[in-house]
């Protein structure tokens, strides 16, 4: 087993301080016509559609953090002392950090002593809701509304739920159906409980809780995610997906994703997430860890949607997420595909650490960003092994006053004989005033490796959009049209129901928006 | 159906039109000729509205409405249509996915509703084979990867789909080989109906030949210097156009 320690895997402490300004391609401040600019003005209002509240009866400690709320958590959640050990360990190593300041970011303040760290919106059933009954008919009226039905009936064809309000997993459909086949999918909280071996073994393997500031943080605190074990030789029958929603006020939610794929398996997951409309910032601090045996398959698929403040951007999620997956076995594979829209700040570089001989990895990603957001995202595509390959395709689309960085790393290890990479980044510019911006890191330490980059920054043509609406298509359905078609590559790679969906979701993030 | 009285328009503070009078009746098929740069393509780019040209004097009547005063896609609507010159490329847009927005928003516009996929297959199937166009395009990106000939049969193409009342061909004819002209300018043939009329833009007899404009126009300085019938298309396709700039203006 390779202990991602050693690695130096640190997200905060590797990336030079330092911007290389020779990669960065900074397009900003040309002018458009003043026709297209009122054209912006008259419609850049964005509606965000699930900015709604659950009235809902929540238990919330109070806020604050210190190592008795650590301890709160743990006891809230009845765990071993293993895992509190974890926690407190995670808890005291946080004190010590300071947060990252590396991003391409303008980062709010964040008063760790003003969030509070568990909220529970099932606790007015004291033992958790064992059936569908049990389950308050305001929170299955909140999934039906943000379109995840709870009931397995009405559910999507083929896909399994695991539904996160704030802290608590409320419910996870399918579980008995996958269990026939071995399959575990059940949330990290019951995971704990059912399955203390599987957990204890692989929690904090991929990103230990030494990885950074926030890993720390969630290592520390970490309510609820979903758990994903997939035996030898089982091909997962439907997508798995967890539906992750905040809701109450004035508090963080720390998820927690644990996928275990083994030898010859294959599961493909699905992760969304929306907030509501809050005039404050939301804290989102999130570890996945994905491990990958020998010739097995996995498909991470996010579409991320948080609520990303209001056009002047007041409010909105603060995004910062570690996500890695480590492809431990010969000729594994794992594909990370994320759409992102929403939050106000994303901080997220969900990773691959290649070290099964002959294991592939792919990252394809859209970041789009409106008004004020900032997203910093990538990867790092880690190649331990011999005849490691990896792909990386990113689109960044940046409107408003928005700022859009692509910052990814790509090493290669003295051992990793006939490694290659293949890196694309493109940014697209709708406004003069947005910034899109690409931080590509490169160590490579063998030399029959081949490490490809290319990256390119257009400005959305006005001859295309004419082009459009000359056909009496509206301009902007046309920038809706144009944009999906440049994110059509990493769209494609997205399973069916969620491709439909996010491309809703790109044309409405981006309603009035050239300029 | 389309009258332009005293037109003027600039592009990029430069005044390229200088009084266009033009007068067309539906079936009525006009030529446009006339050397480089004067003022062809900004007449049909302001026709359909294009955002980088300003009209500073004149009006434009379409069916007899105010054609100045709606936006691109309003014009597409009310059944104008720009075949261009250098179709863009539109990539990752399939062309079934265009055309059917571009359908659906027409049909929106006339209060109908939206063609379900079925029948808007079959409507595609049947357009294509007027200008040959494989099957294999509909799948491909707008005009991504197409040859010049595809471009320009693709325009057709749309033409089908979207059966506009007044076309704007804008040089349709240039880098098309012989087959490629005559499967175009016939596809066009197939689509007229009586009504259908047309501003043709060449600098060739060849695409008149299969088109037998009406009238056929000069343009020289942002003006039309010189209106006649196809024969005057002939002539010039003899002689140039230089024996037009040495009439007396009395005789235009």
């Amino acid at each position: 087993m390779i202990n991602t320690d050693d690695i130096e895997q640190k997200a905060g402490e590797q990336q030079p301080s330092a911007r290389p300004d020779a990669a960065e391609l900074q397009a900003a401040g040309e002018r458009q016509p003043e026709g297209q600019n009122a054209f912006v003005r008259s419609v850049v209002d964005k509606t965000y559609e699930y900015g709604f509240t659950t009235d809902v009866e929540t238990e919330v400690i109070d806020r604050g953090l210190t190592e008795d709320t650590v301890r709160l958590i743990s006891q809230k959640k009845g765990e071993p002392d293993w895992l509190l050990e974890f926690r407190l360990k995670a808890f005291r190593y946080w004190l010590t950090q300071e947060q990252p300041t590396w991003g391409h970011l303008k980062m709010p303040e964040i008063d760790y002593q003003a969030i509070s760290y568990y909220a529970d919106p099932t606790a007015k059933k004291k033992s958790g809701p064992k059936s569908l009954e049990e389950i308050d008919p305001e929170l299955m009226k909140t999934f039906d509304k943000l379109g995840i039905p709870l009931e397995e009936r009405l559910a999507l064809s083929g896909t399994a739920v695991d539904a996160v309000m704030d802290s608590v997993s409320v419910k996870t459909t399918f579980r008995e159906k996958l269990a026939e086949q071995g399959i575990i999918f059940c949330s990290i909280s019951e995971a704990v409980r059912e399955h203390p071996e599987l957990v204890r073994k692989y929690l904090g393997s991929v990103v230990p809780y030494r990885d950074n500031f926030f890993a720390a943080l969630n290592s520390a605190v970490f309510s609820d995610g979903s758990f994903v074990y997939i035996p030898k030789g089982v091909r997962c029958p439907m997508e798995l997906s967890t539906y992750f929603r905040i809701n109450a006020q004035g508090t963080g939610q720390f998820e927690r994703t644990l996928i275990v794929c083994d030898e010859d398996a294959y599961v493909s997951y699905l992760e969304g997430c929306t907030a509501p409309m809050r005039d404050e910032n939301q804290l989102h601090a999130a570890i996945v860890e994905i491990v990958v045996e020998a010739r097995a398959e996995v498909k991470y698929s996010t579409v991320q949607n948080w609520y990303p403040g209001d056009k002047d951007g007041r409010g909105g999620v603060l995004n910062l997420v570690t996500k890695r997956g480590l492809l431990r076995g010969q000729d594994s594979k794992l594909s990370w595909t994320q759409v992102e829209t929403g939050s106000a700040i994303t901080w997220k570089y969900p990773s691959c650490v290649l070290a099964g001989e002959g294991s592939q990895a792919e990252f394809y990603s859209v970041a789009v960003t409106n008004n004020h957001q900032q997203a910093d995202t990538g990867t790092k595509m880690i190649h331990l092994a011999p005849r490691t390959r990896s792909t990386i395709i990113s689109k960044g689309i940046s409107a408003g006053r928005s700022q859009n960085s692509y910052r990814g790393l790509v090493r290669v290890a003295a051992k990793a004989e006939g490694a290659r990479n293949y890196s694309s980044c493109d940014s697209l510019l709708l406004s003069s005033a947005c910034g899109a911006h690409t931080f590509p890191y490169m160590d490579v330490q063998n030399p029959t490796a081949v490490v490809e980059h290319e990256a390119t920054t257009s400005k959305i043509s006005e001859d295309q959009l004419f082009y459009c609406q000359q056909r009496g298509i509206p301009q902007e359905e046309a920038v809706g049209l144009i944009v999906n078609g440049y994110a059509k590559d990493v769209l494609q790679k997205l399973p069916m129901e969620f491709a439909v969906e996010a491309q809703k979701l790109l044309s409405v993030s981006l309603e009035g928006t050239v300029g | 159906m389309l009258e332009i009285k005293n037109l003027h328009a600039t592009v990029g503070g430069k005044e390229i039109l200088k009084g266009i009078d033009l007068t067309i009746k539906p079936g009525e098929i006009h030529a446009l000729m006339g050397q480089n740069g004067a003022g062809k393509s900004t007449l049909s780019n302001v026709l359909v509205g294009h955002p980088a040209y300003t009209v500073t004097e004149g009006s434009v009547l379409f069916n007899g409405k105010d054609l100045l005063a709606m936006s691109p896609d309003e014009r597409a609507h009310e059944g104008l249509f720009l075949s261009f010159q250098q179709p863009v490329e539109i990539p990752g847009v399939s062309m079934v996915n265009f055309m059917r927005a571009a359908l659906n928003a027409k049909r929106k516009y006339q209060g109908l509703d939206p063609l379900d996929a079925t029948a808007f297959l079959k409507l595609m199937r049947e357009r294509r084979k007027i200008v040959e166009l494989d099957g294999k395009l509909a799948n491909r990106s707008v005009n991504e990867g197409f040859s010049g000939g595809e471009k320009k049969r693709n325009e057709i193409f749309q033409m089908a789909m979207l059966e506009p009342t007044m076309c704007i061909l804008d040089e349709t004819d240039s880098g098309l080989d012989v087959d490629a002209l005559r499967i175009v300018a016939e596809g066009f043939n197939k689509l007229r109906t009586p009504e259908t009329s047309a501003i043709v833009i060449t600098h060739y007899q060849r695409l008149l030949d299969y088109l037998k404009p009406d009238f056929v126009h000069v343009l020289l300085g942002g003006r039309i210097v010189k209106t006649g019938g196809p024969e005057l298309a002939m002539e010039i396709e003899q002689r140039g156009f230089d024996w037009i700039k040495t009439l007396p203006s009395s005789s235009i």
